[in-house]
């Protein structure tokens, strides 16, 4: 099995995860939508060098996550794979903000390393977020949730039939490649040319795939509305839970967490 | 409608290329017939199924179902009264679940979720899969993706049922349930297979296809029995109908017995 495959595999999880019943995942998708949504907004709005005031947020995905039964470090390990872009983004800004800090010993800190610092938080923050939303939620009741609060129709659809595709084509590709690796002495035929041609092929494909899937979907009445079996109801306990988020999250936007609990623990020791 | 006769008149079609891929084709089903459509590869089955389910318009000649000559007019008509199972589950089977997927057809014709989801309920019970719904279709098996998408056209209620190659890529436990399932459905049924022993057993009648055109139809039995024919038409006799594999002896010539 290659390692796509496997990945694959392991993306899968995440669907057996969301089909789990607990109370998060009766939630109504659209308060958890809505509140993920406004955990990202609050992440993204503190200024640039707040790295202490951010801790607090890390409990909104383990909230969830605890609570929805989803294991913390498997989502940990999936949001690793967007650290390298995070990084690039703050790589440089150590550059720019070169002016120092405080001290660590020897160890000068700039100003240019903390927003770095607070950039990569932030992107992990935000990414934990939406998987722990898809964890406890699954894409197909994601896509629904963002149909009903107002997304454009064909948008919503677009995005259920690419993460349904994902899986299919991913066979595909590992199909073609292993086809390719089979054929290839040691790296003869893994050039760039070759690399083209199974790309195009595969673009053919795909294309070919996407007309028979159309044609089904006209076959079985599809007017160009995916229309859900949810009967979801808004209940109270979702209005709770956007209310009992967004004073969660109005509190540690306004207030530094993290500084008081330290005063109070610096208080309480002496 | 009431009777759901299936008809092609003189039907020819060419692809945008200019690959003539049906020249004069004609045939009238009845209500409840089952028919295997069979041929060698490019003989242009699947391209008269494409025909029959809207998918391509005739060229020349027409297709007429249940009443309605086919044309873009009639087509969402058409289709209501037809049910296609393609060659590919992976194409039919798009929705997040398999439940869902069911469910999407009837949905499309209006009913309730309720009702919607009694019937996709129904459907899967009927193919045996009452316990996967709630199964994303990349975790089913090639057989129970078959089923799933069999599921998804019955809850339609079509009247005729279309098949492409239903028994492809099946075990042989997977596609003996299957062959089980298609004979206990009454619908009108046209199937296009290369699985000539499935035809001879769900199918009393077949019509050979060879160049775009009608070779025969007639008989099951009598069609699969004609070597020269079969010979012509790039088949071969199916494998119960062959002789013995160790002695090359007993084998069935003309009229069947009993």
């Amino acid at each position: 099995m290659t390692t796509l495959e496997q990945r694959l595999f392991d993306l899968g999880r995440m669907d057996l995860l969301a089909r789990q019943d607990t109370a998060v995942h009766r939630l109504d998708p659209r308060a958890k939508l809505v509140a993920t949504l406004g955990f990202i907004a609050v992440v993204a709005s503190f200024e640039a060098h707040a790295l202490t005031e951010l801790l607090p947020f890390l409990a909104y995905p383990i909230a969830l996550a605890g609570f929805g039964n989803v294991s913390v470090r498997y989502l940990l390990r999936k949001a690793v794979y967007v650290l390298p872009f995070v990084l690039f983004i703050g790589i440089f800004n150590p550059l720019f903000e070169p002016q120092v800090v405080f001290r660590v010993g020897p160890l000068a800190v700039s100003a240019g390393w903390i927003s770095c610092a607070s950039l990569v938080a932030r992107g992990l923050l935000a990414v934990l977020g939406a998987l722990a939303l898809l964890a406890v939620t699954g894409m197909g009741n994601v896509c629904a949730a963002f149909e009903k609060l107002g997304m454009p129709r064909v948008l919503a659809t677009q995005l259920l039939l690419l993460y349904r595709y994902l899986f299919v084509l991913a066979h595909d590709v590992a199909r073609m490649a292993r086809a390719r690796s089979m054929r290839s002495v040691g790296n003869a035929g893994m050039g760039l040319s070759v690399y083209g041609s199974v790309l195009g092929h595969l673009l053919l494909r795909t294309l070919d795939r996407a007309e028979r899937i159309h044609l089904a979907m006209r076959c079985r009445g599809f007017d160009g509305q995916v229309r859900g079996l949810s009967t979801g109801r808004w209940r109270v306990a979702d209005t709770l839970f956007i209310l009992g988020c967004a004073a969660c999250f109005y509190a540690a936007r306004r207030y530094d967490l993290t500084l008081l609990l330290g005063q109070l623990a610096t208080r309480l020791g002496s | 409608m009431s009777h759901h006769i299936v008809e092609a008149r003189e039907l020819a079609f060419a692809y945008p290329d200019g690959t003539a891929a049906l020249r004069g084709v004609s045939f009238t089903i009845h209500h409840g017939e089952a028919v295997a459509l069979v041929g060698a590869n490019g003989a242009g089955k699947s391209t008269l199924l494409m025909h029959l389910c809207g998918h391509h318009l005739p060229s020349a000649g027409s297709v007429n179902i249940g009443g309605l000559s086919l044309s873009r007019g009639t087509l969402v008509a058409i289709r209501r009264a037809v049910g296609v199972v393609f060659g590919d589950p992976d194409d039919q089977l798009f929705m997040p679940t398999i439940l869902e997927d069911v469910a999407f057809g009837p949905l499309n014709l209006g009913l309730s979720p309720e009702e919607a989801r009694n019937r996709a309920l129904e459907a899967l019970s009927t193919v045996g899969l009452a316990t996967l719904g709630d199964k994303p279709p990349y975790h089913l098996s090639a057989g129970e993706k078959r089923r799933a998408a069999i599921a998804s056209v019955l809850a339609m209620n079509p009247d005729i049922l279309l098949m492409d190659e239903p028994t492809a890529n099946l075990d042989p436990r997977g596609r003996r349930s299957l062959i089980g399932l298609l004979k206990s459905f009454e619908h009108t049924k046209i199937i296009a297979t290369h699985d000539l022993d499935m035809a001879l057993e769900v199918c009393p009648r077949t019509i050979v296809m060879d160049g775009g055109a009608v070779l025969r139809d007639g008989a099951t039995l009598e069609v699969l029995t004609d070597d020269a024919l079969l010979e012509q038409a790039g088949l071969e006799r199916p494998l119960r109908l062959q002789g013995c594999p160790v002695c090359g002896q007993a084998r069935m010539h003309g009229k069947p017995h009993g």
